[in-house]
């Protein structure tokens, strides 16, 4: 994330910088080279989705595929499906990783390795085998469970783990924990205090990060999905494309600066004093200012 | 200080701290508090010298109630095959501020974290003011307690980490402001409450630190190794600070450390550890006069070993003469006739001369020459080695380490400045009585 960089490096002694400078301009040329690379890689598509999206008959440009989103059958109710899923992947997430990881590492730090395998998996295991796996575990589940689309919010869970994991792990081994916990602790704090007013403070920017890869892979994840039929917003997308092709590039383009808007206003807040009084908010404060 | 011996102990205080670093009584500048912060804070509040009832009263913290007494009784824990406590048993008297020395992995640190809470001794029992302790989580044992890695909640501001405890403990929004406002100025920082713990020097965390633990007026203060992160100079002030506090507030204190000076200075009563276990528990004066055991010895301070032999009575012959013998700890005094013995010196209790100054029919005491010369401030360290002939010829050991007939001799500064690199000496030892232990003993 952006907000975790580190200290500014110590300011450059004067002997020897003409040959640094030279270094850094040899440097500079290839940072730029291989920045413009991948600009070029990132943005053609993009670029050319736009000029796809925005082709009328006859050589024109309009705008009509944009007009036509709001009209489609589906997208209101597959969008907000999504974003439901998200945010439910997002509390299990959460709610799953950041006790038990402050746990392991405070007493069981033997677990960390063990932990670290499991959360791995999802990522080698193939979304056929996940999804396929999912039903047969879930088979004797309750209706609301299987027959809705809340089954998927589960499996974004599982699909999830890997980032949140390393975000939140990240973010743990920045701070001294184990002492914050001690001295919370000794001052008088039980498990459930020290979790909201010290644990949770203290990975701010960590637990947004999980929290938004978490979303971001929600609101773009179709092979789950569509393996188990549910129309989310990729999926509707996805179908979409089948009918109507420039109505389905303008759905993602906007989907696309609409997520990244998201990913944005998260960041924001996770930064100064704005993100600390957020994460105050949400769990109970701590300020007496 | 035990009334019947007189010697050695006499020179501690007179000499100052005895042992490695700043001389006590040089200047100490801390940069951690400009000057401007103390005035501010009333320029009493850390000096601690005006009088106690007076400053007490005005502050009105601390001292709740009557200070507890501290026992810990037969602990023992050990992880796997390690063992960090072997049966330590330990006495605070209320109000006393303890300090435990000991080399790393003795188990000092897992002591103080088995009186605060945070491990669990296999057996073993914790008393404080007389109630057994030892199955009472870390959060209900009402013990303030001072990290040695920066343990300031960093999202939160100086007040509100001094506040943290009372907010904890349901005082009120304005109580506790006042009361943690009140805390930092006691400490020298009343102007850097609404500061975040990174935009303070290491030394004012340690403070801010020190009040949040005093903020809950605990029963006990705990002390890991507070100093020991910060350069000499705020250490030595910090050092003092506390000490200065300790006393005003009357708090029972365990203080541990592995840095020897801090613990002689800073403590009521010295308790040096090994191997799970109490060597030694006395005052600071006695350990270092009067070790208890070998390791003592070596550990607190600097000490020469050199060989000797009991003569009749209370007397031993070392280097040529004849001084009065104390045995080590407990061991009998002149069990047998004539023995051959350790003789324990301090180097301090070392006198090197010039050979041209020296009385010419001179019978006692070694010849030497100076091999290396090290000024320390107030006194001068000089490695001499000796050659004369009335060195013994078993090997002299410094510190445990065979440095093949060498004594470490700290004499004063301005003694020093005939005695080069590679000039010719005379050694002998003060006219003190000095400790002898049996020489195989190691």
């Amino acid at each position: 994330m952006a907000t975790l960089t580190g200290p500014l490096p110590a300011p450059s002694r004067p002997v020897a910088s003409a040959a640094r400078a030279a270094r850094a301009a040899r440097a500079g040329w290839w940072r730029w080279a291989v920045f413009t690379v991948a600009a070029v890689y990132f943005l053609v598509p993009l670029i050319a989705a736009l000029e796809f999206s925005v082709r009328g008959r006859n050589g024109h440009r309009t705008l009509g595929a944009y007009g036509k989103i709001l009209s489609e059958p589906g997208f209101g109710s597959s969008l907000w499906t999504s974003v439901k899923l998200g945010l439910m992947a997002v509390g299990i997430t959460l709610a799953l990783l950041v006790p038990t990881m402050t746990l392991v590492h405070l007493r069981f730090p033997r677990l960390r390795r063990v932990i670290e395998l499991i959360t791995v998996l999802p990522l080698v295991i193939p979304p056929v085998v996940l999804a396929v796996g999912v039903l047969g575990a879930f088979r004797t589940a309750p209706q609301w469970l299987i027959g809705t689309p809340t089954i998927l919010g589960f499996e974004y869970v599982i699909l999830a783990l890997p980032f949140a994991y390393r975000a939140l792990d990240a973010g743990i081994g920045a701070v001294d924990l184990r002492t914050l916990v001690e001295a919370s602790r000794s001052l008088g704090a039980g498990p459930v205090t020290e979790l909201f007013r010290v644990v949770l403070p203290n990975l701010r920017t960590a637990v947004l990060s999980a929290a938004v890869l978490t979303l971001a892979l929600v609101l773009g994840e179709f092979a789950m999905a569509s393996l188990l039929l549910w129309e989310t917003f990729p999926s509707w997308v996805v179908h979409v494309g089948a009918s109507e092709a420039d109505v389905s590039v303008a759905v993602s383009l906007v989907a696309l600066v609409l997520t990244w808007l998201l990913l944005m206003v998260l960041v924001t807040l996770g930064g100064r004093r704005g993100g600390r009084a957020f994460v105050g908010a949400m769990t109970g404060g701590t300020h007496d200012e | 200080m035990s009334e019947t011996v007189a010697g050695p102990a006499d020179d501690v205080r007179t000499d100052g701290v005895p042992t490695d670093g700043v001389p006590t009584d040089a200047p100490q500048p801390d940069d951690s508090v400009p000057a401007g912060a103390v005035a501010a804070a009333g320029g009493d509040a850390l000096a601690g010298t005006g009088p106690r009832g007076e400053v007490g009263a005005r502050t009105a913290i601390g001292s709740r109630g009557e200070a507890v007494g501290i026992e810990l009784r037969e602990l023992r824990r050990a992880y796997g095959e390690v063992t960090a406590l072997d049966g330590l048993s330990v006495t605070i008297n209320p109000g006393e501020l303890v300090a435990l020395l000991g080399p790393s992995g003795c188990g000092k640190t897992t002591a103080l974290r088995a009186l605060a809470g945070f491990e669990r001794p296999d057996s073993g029992q914790i008393l404080v003011g007389g109630d057994d302790i030892t199955a009472v989580p870390a959060n209900r044992r009402d013990m303030g307690m001072v990290f040695q890695a920066y343990s300031l909640f960093p999202n939160l501001t100086a007040l509100d980490n001094v506040a943290f405890g009372l907010r904890l403990r349901r005082v009120n929004a304005r109580t506790r402001r006042r009361r943690a406002a009140e805390l930092l100025e006691l400490v020298g920082l009343g102007h850097a409450g609404r500061r975040y713990p990174h935009e303070l020097s290491g030394g004012q965390q340690q403070r801010v630190a020190l009040a949040r633990a005093l903020a809950i007026e605990p029963r006990v203060l705990l002390l890991d190794e507070p100093l020991s992160a910060l350069d000499a100079q705020v250490r030595a002030s910090l050092r003092d600070e506390i000490r200065a506090l300790q006393t005003r507030l009357g708090i029972t204190t365990l203080f541990v450390t592995h840095d020897q000076e801090e613990a002689l200075s800073l403590a009521d009563r010295v308790g040096v550890m090994r191997a799970g276990r109490l060597e030694q528990l006395a005052a600071p004066e006695v350990v270092y006069a009067w070790p208890a055991t070998p390791f003592v010895a070596q550990f607190v301070g600097t000490v020469n070993r050199l060989p000797g032999r009991t003569v009749g009575g209370d007397l031993v012959e070392v280097l040529g003469q004849r001084l009065p013998a104390v045995q080590l700890g407990d061991a009998p005094a002149g069990a047998a006739a004539t023995a051959d013995v350790e003789v324990l010196v301090r180097p301090e209790a070392v006198v090197v001369t010039a050979r041209t100054t020296a009385p010419a029919g001179a019978s006692t005491g070694a010849l030497g020459q100076v091999r290396q010369r090290t000024f320390r401030g107030a006194v001068t360290r000089l490695r001499v080695d000796l050659v004369g002939p009335t060195a013994p010829d078993a090997p002299v050991e410094v510190d445990g380490r065979p440095a093949a007939r060498t004594i470490v001799a700290d004499i004063a500064t301005a003694q020093a400045s005939g005695l080069a690199p590679g000039s010719e000496v005379l050694v002998t030892l003060a006219e003190r009585p000095v400790l002898v232990s049996e020489p195989a003993d190691r």
